[in-house]
């Protein structure tokens, strides 16, 4: 296949930029969430919920948001437990999170800056 | 398409393969499939990371965690707990020298603290061997826009703006070596990339190729545009075969995707690139003595003018840059030159990478602005001198350059401070010296190397450097007179003066830097035949102190010829017939009571 023209080339760079863009999430005012991926938190289907999270991110388009898998969290009998870490505020722990919850978080909390009010384990929770 | 969450980069330069990461990378591969997360994270084999000391290096991301020095029998691990639980493994993370706390994020260490990555910006970032990984960073975008946006004056008059200068040591303009060759008229023109790297302690150029080939692939087209050539070659030597062989891939990707070969972009710009290999003479890294090597003669250089751009390859005008330059001119186009001149000091303009090397404690390759400081390269981002040894010299520009001593440490390094204090960039190699080198066997060392390598088609040269390295090998063996230190000095100036290419003019530039900051050094070797450091072999005379010698045996057990005598707990004693000055008993001695040299 040849290129041809400049407009062929950003759809080949648009095709394989997202992966890249995770390796550069270096910078300023990036999301962060964190999964616990302890035995407890896979057991109760962390990793469903993770992966339902990083393809409602990739679904919205948002590009300043790492989804990170940390380690036991503590809270294992709310596990799965999401943190969200926005920009310069303290962190948001939520409990009992399945893929359908995983996808509101991204949609209420991560665009609209809306707390899921209900699922929410201890808003007083330090950012590690 | 697969959506990875999650990216294990892992190095693939040639220092982490030496230490099995492509083993590693296959066991990773192994390891994700047999717990079934081959699907959700992605192995990727990067270029150099420039973390060489610590090597090999695996980077994860999204969470940014950097391990070092790891082994095919970490990799279990790294899955099973990392990977797997989303807990750090924190035996493999970096320990910083400074408070020997761990550190989990590259950014956040020392060593990359303080860099600026333009040229190295693809590299321990994207798999070198995908041509969509390099188009998904911008790739091919300034190839692009040249060819569709702008004229070739237009093109010329960027580079001239963004004041780059030669990265391979000369530091001449790059846009003025363009606009020259374009003025020449002529049919046929080449753009060559010389990927000679020869100075020894450099491999900036080994990892831009092994990193990020299609870098340079981009700016020869984009080169080749502006002068007028249809036709580029690099010239690379043949001990780089892991380069080599990333660059054929990135030449064969780049033609199927049409960035090389016939009107590319639509365009009426047709180019082509092939290699063509060295066998390793350092000579050949001058520009005249590169092309007579392409041509297939012998790598001997030629006076200027006429220069390369007005009868280079086969007579007709060539441009011959180097690998930095070239990787640093993508971003230009797309960034602009003004963003490019914003970076660096008044007459260097954007970074340079430096190969740190030597004694101290972070080897590796470091990407810095224009106008960084000694003191920042080798303290800050270093970690300072190995074992706490207090810091002597550095070397800049190889065998052609020359030390820079602790007054010097606070120089804003570019191309012209370098020159006032006595050396010179050269291509980047940083050789850090502690107080145990001694420095006359130091500037042996580099005439040895190019007495060596001199092609001999000069007399100063070709007789020169050999008379040079002799009367050093004199002084450092304790035959030397008072009257050889004038003479050196002598036939230095004569050498530099009369020989015909870069070769002869710099390879005195090591004894006459020595020479002038460290004076006593040779004085001391030629009065009192005495070598302060012991390196020197001829004169060395290790002793053992009787008043702090408890005789504990340590250094009677390490000699190698059993020249040391004495019984348990009483004084020992060196035999100097029989010592081969090897210093083991020196280093095995716990208190101090073998007195070195």
């Amino acid at each position: 296949m040849k290129v041809k023209s400049m407009e062929e080339l950003k759809r080949i760079r648009e095709s394989h930029g997202k992966s890249l863009g995770m390796r550069k999430g270096e910078g300023e005012n990036r999301i962060i969430v964190k999964v616990g991926m302890g035995t407890c938190g896979i057991a109760a289907g962390a990793r469903e919920t993770l992966r339902a999270i990083i393809e409602e991110v990739d679904a919205q388009g948002m590009k300043n948001v790492d989804v990170i898998q940390v380690g036991c969290n503590g809270y294992c009998h709310s596990e799965p437990i999401v943190e969200v870490v926005m920009p310069d505020e303290d962190s948001i722990l939520y409990g009992h999170v399945d893929e359908e919850k995983g996808r509101m978080i991204v949609k209420k909390h991560l665009m609209e800056n809306q707390l899921l009010q209900d699922s929410i384990v201890n808003e007083t929770f330090e950012r590690a | 398409m697969t959506k990875y969450r999650m990216h294990i980069l892992v190095c693939g330069g040639t220092g982490c393969r030496a230490s099995e990461s492509d083993v590693i990378i296959e066991r990773f591969r192994e390891v994700l499939a047999e717990n079934k997360y081959d699907q959700e994270v992605q192995v990727v084999q990067t270029g150099c990371f420039g973390f060489c000391e610590q090597g090999p290096i695996v980077k994860i991301h999204p969470d940014n965690v950097f391990y070092v020095r790891v082994t095919p029998g970490d990799v279990r691990e790294i899955v099973e707990e990392h990977v797997i639980k989303g807990r750090r493994v924190s035996r493999l993370l970096f320990t910083d020298p400074a408070d020997n706390e761990k550190v989990e994020e590259s950014r956040k260490m020392g060593f990359y603290k303080k860099q600026l990555r333009i040229a190295l910006r693809n590299c321990g970032l994207i798999d070198p061997e995908q041509i969509e990984e390099y188009i998904a960073n911008e790739g091919y975008m300034a190839l692009g826009k040249v060819l569709t946006e702008m004229t070739r004056d237009e093109l010329i008059s960027a580079i001239k703006i963004s004041g780059l200068r030669g990265r391979g040591g000369g530091g001449f303009p790059t846009g003025l070596k363009w606009e020259f060759t374009k003025a020449v008229k002529g049919d046929e023109k080449y753009i060559l990339c010389n990927a000679d790297e020869g100075d020894p302690g450099a491999f900036m150029d080994r990892s831009i190729l092994e990193g990020d080939p299609h870098s340079v692939l981009e700016a020869m087209a984009i080169g080749g545009y502006a002068i007028g050539a249809g036709k580029g070659i690099i010239y690379i030597r043949a001990e780089y075969p892991l380069a080599i062989e990333r660059l054929n891939i990135a030449i064969g990707q780049a033609r199927e995707f049409g960035f090389l070969g016939e009107n590319i972009f639509g365009s009426d710009f047709s180019f082509d690139i092939e290699i063509k290999y060295g066998a390793g003479a350092f000579v050949c890294g001058e520009e005249t003595a590169l092309i007579h090597s392409v041509e297939g003669g012998r790598g001997e250089p030629r006076n200027k003018p006429p220069f390369p751009s007005q009868s280079g390859y086969w007579g007709k005008p060539s441009c011959v840059n180097n690998v930095e330059t070239f990787a640093n001119i993508p971003p230009i186009i797309l960034k602009g030159p003004d963003w490019f001149a914003s970076i660096g000091t008044d007459k260097s303009k954007g970074t340079k990478v430096f190969a740190l090397a030597g004694k101290v404690n972070n080897v590796g390759l470091v990407e810095v602005p224009m106008g960084t400081t000694f003191r920042e390269i080798i303290f800050d981002i270093g970690g300072g001198i190995k074992d706490g040894k207090a810091f002597k010299a550095v070397q800049t520009g190889g065998p052609s350059g020359g030390v820079i001593t602790a007054e010097n440490l606070d120089t804003a390094i570019d191309y012209d401070s370098l020159q006032e204090i006595g050396s010179m960039m050269g291509s980047g190699g940083l050789i850090v010296m502690d107080e145990d080198n001694c420095m006359v066997n130091i500037a042996k060392f580099y005439l040895n190397f190019t007495q060596d390598e001199s092609c001999g088609r000069c007399t100063p040269c070709r007789v020169g450097t050999k008379r040079i390295y002799e009367i050093l090998e004199r002084i450092t063996e304790g035959k030397g007179e008072m009257e050889d230190l004038t003479n050196l000095k002598e036939l230095c100036e004569m050498v530099k003066d009369c020989s015909l290419c870069g070769l002869g003019q710099t390879a005195p530039n090591p004894v006459l830097s020595t020479m002038k900051y460290f004076y006593d050094e040779y004085e001391a070797h030629v009065k009192d035949k005495y070598c302060k450091t012991g390196s020197c072999k001829d004169l060395a005379r290790y002793s053992i102190d009787p008043v702090k010698c408890i005789g504990c045996t340590a250094c009677a057990r390490a000699c190698p010829v059993d020249c040391i005598s004495g019984k348990v707990k009483e004084v020992h004693v060196i035999d100097q017939e029989k010592c081969i000055k090897c210093g083991a008993c020196y280093e095995a001695c716990k208190f101090d009571a073998v007195i070195k040299p």
